[in-house]
């Protein structure tokens, strides 16, 4: 289906949109942008511009850097999850040979992160992270000082050096711990370990469902595991002075560039103005690093004050156990059904185990908010009531990790679904089809409003592959052979591309939206674009660059994109929710058109004929419409705009450059998609084997099939993680079990099966490209398509799984009839 | 530095002489005192494979060699890979048209590996190099298409040879 197959609905088309006014109205709809252009570029898996050097080892990433007499850094951390710091004795330390420098909190005397949201007391607490833990630890690995030396080496003799004695408290390791009577409280400020507690949505008629609910009534207890992003790259800095600049450079792993530099600038006490954060090569990201991590700032801090070069990487075993974590959460989820099969009402309990500190820029709300705004899903829930908390705990603190509670919701409502399924004699797949929403645009009773999709093809279609490849008859076989297959679906839509609007209404104080482009056209045609979004493996410099080429009709090996550079971009959010194609894409969509209007205007006045008689004529030059025989090329024109500028038109000014922004209006826009999935369970070891692993996706207009199938793919491998293998657990000290890859298990290629993918495309109205954002949504169908599969294999077992990671034992139990 | 020693090591068809502590891993020597940055370290306990290299033509994890170890072999890194002025090799060409790279981060590792695979076992299925692979960990790409590229090395290599 493609937008023009759906015509602009009456608002009132449909029955279940909520009244103009309430929460659900959005005043004016968002002005329609992509305007059907496609060219030669963008469609094309063209060969990756960051392929040559990543393949040849002349890629530069952080650890990479060496820079004329650079220190090392590295961090002496709590070794216990909850305690008072009684004493802390660093001169031992610095008389380890090789060691430079050792500072505790008080040496540095810092500022805090602080992330806050526009949210009253009762709702929201905050609570302040300092850089270096001052008189007391709330988290196993929680930096307490930084130690610098000559080399890595010399830096962890440092480490060991140091003496720090704790007066130990109780932890709390659980959200059920958190918030029992008389718990540990972790932050002062939040005597009840709630950091957050909003109860988003109440709306009419919810008690009345249930109370009258003429099909059935379900209700499910679903709960993720800790998971850790873990981009292959972990996290590092190198901070410089720099006097002449008068400024300290952060060369640094992040995904938000410019928050990076706001904070440092912050805790420091300095002008934003004397620090620059520039980006290397980065070696996934996935989220974690879309937060600032006080090791960045104690680095620059660092540096500072030694005018000298600091470098911290930081290890595996720091970044299993202190890097941030996520999805740790725990749904209590209601749900009424009338007769036919469609849901009523919609009533959940969320409670997200933030762990010991709230992040800048997010918050520790941004999972239960997220979560509380889209549990509806793809489906027509005609009353929903919400409660969503973010509870505090001694473990390490939690970022937005690729999907941000999506994969959790998603499980939540989905296991809803299959349940009702069950309970009502109906298939799973029949249920999803009489709920999903298939008239668009849809204003769902959360107040959002749903651009048009494929929900309902992409689970037919999805469907029909089991069914064509004969899964169905082959479960059946398996079965009378005493082998458990089981079918699983999961369908799903993920708002992408949050823009200003969207994420003010999550009422952070920090509103991230919009995004910057720059580009400037050199004397030989060729352009350098710059982005706020950073690419940390999702091939912005391909995809940008045909975007560029299409709009300007130039071969994408002309076009260079630069970002990761606080001086060069003005101002920028960085890249995660999928907003890079959608915002970054769009702003340097706007800022080719206008060079294209530059280029045009200049040609015109030097073919001396009317603007409106010349084109771009997508191969480099612009030419005259009525005589094309007259044609500038690109290069004749930049030699006027720079060499020649005397000849330029004079309301025109020298050099050929262009900016744009971009903020995508409203609600945002939802990709889609639909992941079938089938799974064996072994009798023998309760193993998971996934037989076939089927993507049906819509992310509107495709730049680069290549690179979006690369993101399904990856981003399903990471939610087949979680849904059967890795999980950070913590024992009841709050030490954390897993510290290597021997603990944590990540799945490797035998692990993850071939997956294929099917692309259906309704382009995106309002961004300049019709693309949506493809970033995320393998991670968030993949745990509860697997799941539901894995039921599907024990159905008669009379067991239901609702916890991920799924573990062999669980499966062992339920098939060998233990309890 | 404890009990320095000055050792030579044969990278990539150089000689080189360096001074380190014996404590000194190879994936350090490699990346810090030679400057072949190609080389990766994700998790310096001999899990992840970002670090593999070919000493004296087996896959070896660098950041459990201690460089003196290495004295005496042949070490080759991801640098060696390939030709002139920065062409790609076959293997390096397939993992660009396969998309078997997203940030690259594990990709020097994974063309070290499979250069050791496809040398061992020139036959290898796809079973086998999917079997083989499994020996190191890729975050982004879920895998299939650096099996994919991997495979169809092997069958050109194979058909070249035939
Ligand atoms: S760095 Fe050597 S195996 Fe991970
Ligand atoms: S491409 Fe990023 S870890 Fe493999």
């Amino acid at each position: 289906m493609t937008a023009t197959d759906v015509p602009g609905l009456p608002a009132d088309a449909d029955p279940d949109r909520p009244e103009p006014g309430g929460e659900g109205d959005h005043g004016t709809p968002a002005e329609p942008r992509f305007d059907g252009h496609r060219g030669r570029w963008v469609g094309a898996s063209i060969p990756r511009h960051e392929d040559p050097r990543l393949l040849t080892g002349r890629g530069r990433f952080v650890d990479d850097i060496a820079l004329t007499g650079m220190l090392h850094a590295g961090f002496v951390r709590a070794t216990v999850a909850h305690a008072r710091v009684t004493e802390l004795d660093l001169s031992a330390v610095r008389e380890v040979p090789g060691v430079v420098a050792a500072y505790d909190a008080a040496d540095l005397a810092l500022g805090d992160i602080v992330a806050i949201l526009d949210r009253p007391a009762e709702e929201f607490t905050p609570t302040a992270m300092p850089v270096l833990a001052r008189d007391k630890v709330r988290f196993v690995g929680e930096p307490v000082a930084l130690v610098v030396a000559r080399d890595p080496y010399a830096v962890e003799d440092g480490i060991e050096a140091a003496r720090v004695s704790y007066d130990v408290l109780e932890a709390v390791n659980s959200s059920d711990g958190a918030l029992a009577e008389g718990a540990p409280v972790v932050h002062d400020e939040a005597p009840d370990n709630v950091l957050l507690d909003v109860s988003m949505f109440d709306t009419p008629g919810v008690d009345e469902a249930f109370a009258d609910a003429g099909g059935c009534v379900v209700e499910v207890e679903t709960r993720s595991g800790r998971q850790n992003a873990l981009p292959l790259e972990t996290r590092g800095a190198v901070a410089s002075w720099d006097a002449r600049d008068d400024q300290l450079l952060v060369q640094t792993t992040t995904q938000v560039p410019h928050q990076v530099r706001t904070m440092v600038a912050r805790c420091l006490g300095v002008p934003e103005r004397t620090v620059r954060v520039t980006v290397p090569d980065m070696g996934g990201g996935f989220g974690q690093k879309c937060v600032v991590g006080r090791e960045e700032i104690a680095v620059a801090a660092a540096a500072q004050r030694l005018h000298r070069p600091v470098k911290w990487i930081e290890d595996r075993r720091e970044a299993l156990t202190a890097g941030f974590l996520a999805r740790e959460q725990h749904y209590r989820t209601r749900a009424a059904f009338d007769g036919d099969g469609h849901i009523t009402a919609l009533d959940v309990d969320i409670v997200c185990d933030m762990g010991a500190y709230s992040c800048y820029p997010f918050t520790a709300g941004i999972e239960p908010l997220m979560a509380s705004a889209e549990m509806p899903s793809v489906y027509r829930v005609p009353a929903y009531r919400v409660r969503g908390r973010a509870i505090t705990s001694n473990k390490a603190p939690t970022a937005p990790y690729r999907g941000v509670s999506r994969p959790q919701y998603v499980v939540a409502i989905e296991r809803v679904m299959e349940r009702a399924a069950r309970a009502l004699g109906l298939d799973p797949v029949e249920v999803r089809r009489r709920n999903v929403i298939t008239q668009f645009p849809y204003t769902g009773v959360n107040g959002v409003t749903y651009d048009p999709g494929t929900y309902r093809e992409s689970l037919d279609l999805a469907e029909a592959i089991l069914r064509d490849e004969g899964w169905y008859d082959e479960r059946d076989r398996a079965a009378a052979a005493g082998r458990h297959l089981g079918i699983g679906y999961c369908c799903f839509s993920e708002r992408t591309g949050y823009g200003s609007e969207a994420f003010a209404k999550r009422k952070m104080t920090v509103v991230p939206g919009f995004d910057l482009s720059e580009i400037r056209m050199d004397t030989t045609g060729a352009v350098v674009v710059t982005s706020g979004t950073m690419n940390h493996g999702q091939s912005h410099e391909t995809t940008f660059a045909q975007i560029v080429a299409d709009r300007l009709g130039i071969d994408t090996a002309r076009v260079k994109l630069r970002q990761g550079d606080t001086e060069r971009i003005a101002y920028g959010w960085g890249t995660f929710a999928s907003r890079s194609v959608t915002i970054g894409g769009s702003a340097v969509a706007l800022a080719s058109e206008r060079l294209g209007e530059l280029l045009c205007r200049i040609a015109a006045h030097l073919l001396e004929t009317r603007p409106e008689n010349v084109a771009l004529d997508g191969d480099g030059g612009v030419v005259q419409l009525d005589d094309p025989d007259r044609r500038l090329s690109y290069s004749d024109i930049a030699d006027v705009a720079y060499l020649r500028s005397h000849l330029l038109p004079k309301d025109v000014e020298p050099t050929l450059t262009a900016t744009a922004s971009f903020d995508v209006p409203g609600d945002g826009t939802f990709s889609n998609a639909t992941h079938a999935v089938v799974v064996e369970a072994d009798a023998g070891t309760g193993q998971i084997r996934i037989l076939r692993y089927a993507c049906v996706e819509d992310c509107g207009v495709v730049i680069h099939p290549q690179v979006v199938e690369g993101q399904c793919r990856g981003g399903i491998a990471q939610g087949i993680a979680g849904a059967l293998f890795e999980e950070v657990t913590y024992d009841a000290q709050g030490e954390p079990s897993a510290a290597s890859f021997i603990d944590y298990l990540v799945p490797t290629a035998t692990e993850i099966p071939d997956i294929s993918i099917a692309h259906l495309e309704t382009p995106c109205a309002f961004t300049a490209n019709g693309a949506k954002g493809a970033g995320e949504g393998g991670t968030i169908g993949a745990p509860a398509a697997v799941l539901n599969a894995v039921n599907d294999a024990l159905r008669d077992t009379g067991v239901e799984l609702d916890t991920t990671p799924i573990h062999p034992a669980t499966v062992l139990d339920a098939l060998e009839g233990r309890p | 530095m404890n009990d320095p020693h000055l050792l030579t090591l044969h990278v990539n068809g150089e000689e080189h002489e360096v001074v380190v502590e014996p404590r000194r891993t190879l994936a350090d020597v490699l990346r810090h005192d030679l400057r072949l940055t190609g080389t990766h370290v994700g998790c310096e306990h001999g899990v992840c494979g970002a670090c593999t290299v070919l000493l004296d033509d087996a896959p070896t994890r660098a950041c459990l060699v201690f460089a003196v170890q290495a004295e005496g072999a042949d070490v080759r890194t991801v640098e060696s890979l390939g030709g002139e002025h920065g062409a790609l090799s076959d293997l390096q060409q397939a993992f660009s048209d396969h998309h078997g790279l997203q940030c690259g981060f594990c990709t020097p590792g994974f063309l070290m590996l499979a250069e050791g695979v496809l040398a061992e076992q020139p036959d290898a299925s796809r079973e086998d190099i999917r079997e083989a692979l499994s020996a190191n960990l890729c975050r982004c790409t879920g895998y299939q298409t650096i099996v994919d590229a991997v495979c169809a090395t092997a069958q050109a290599r194979r058909e070249a040879t035939a």
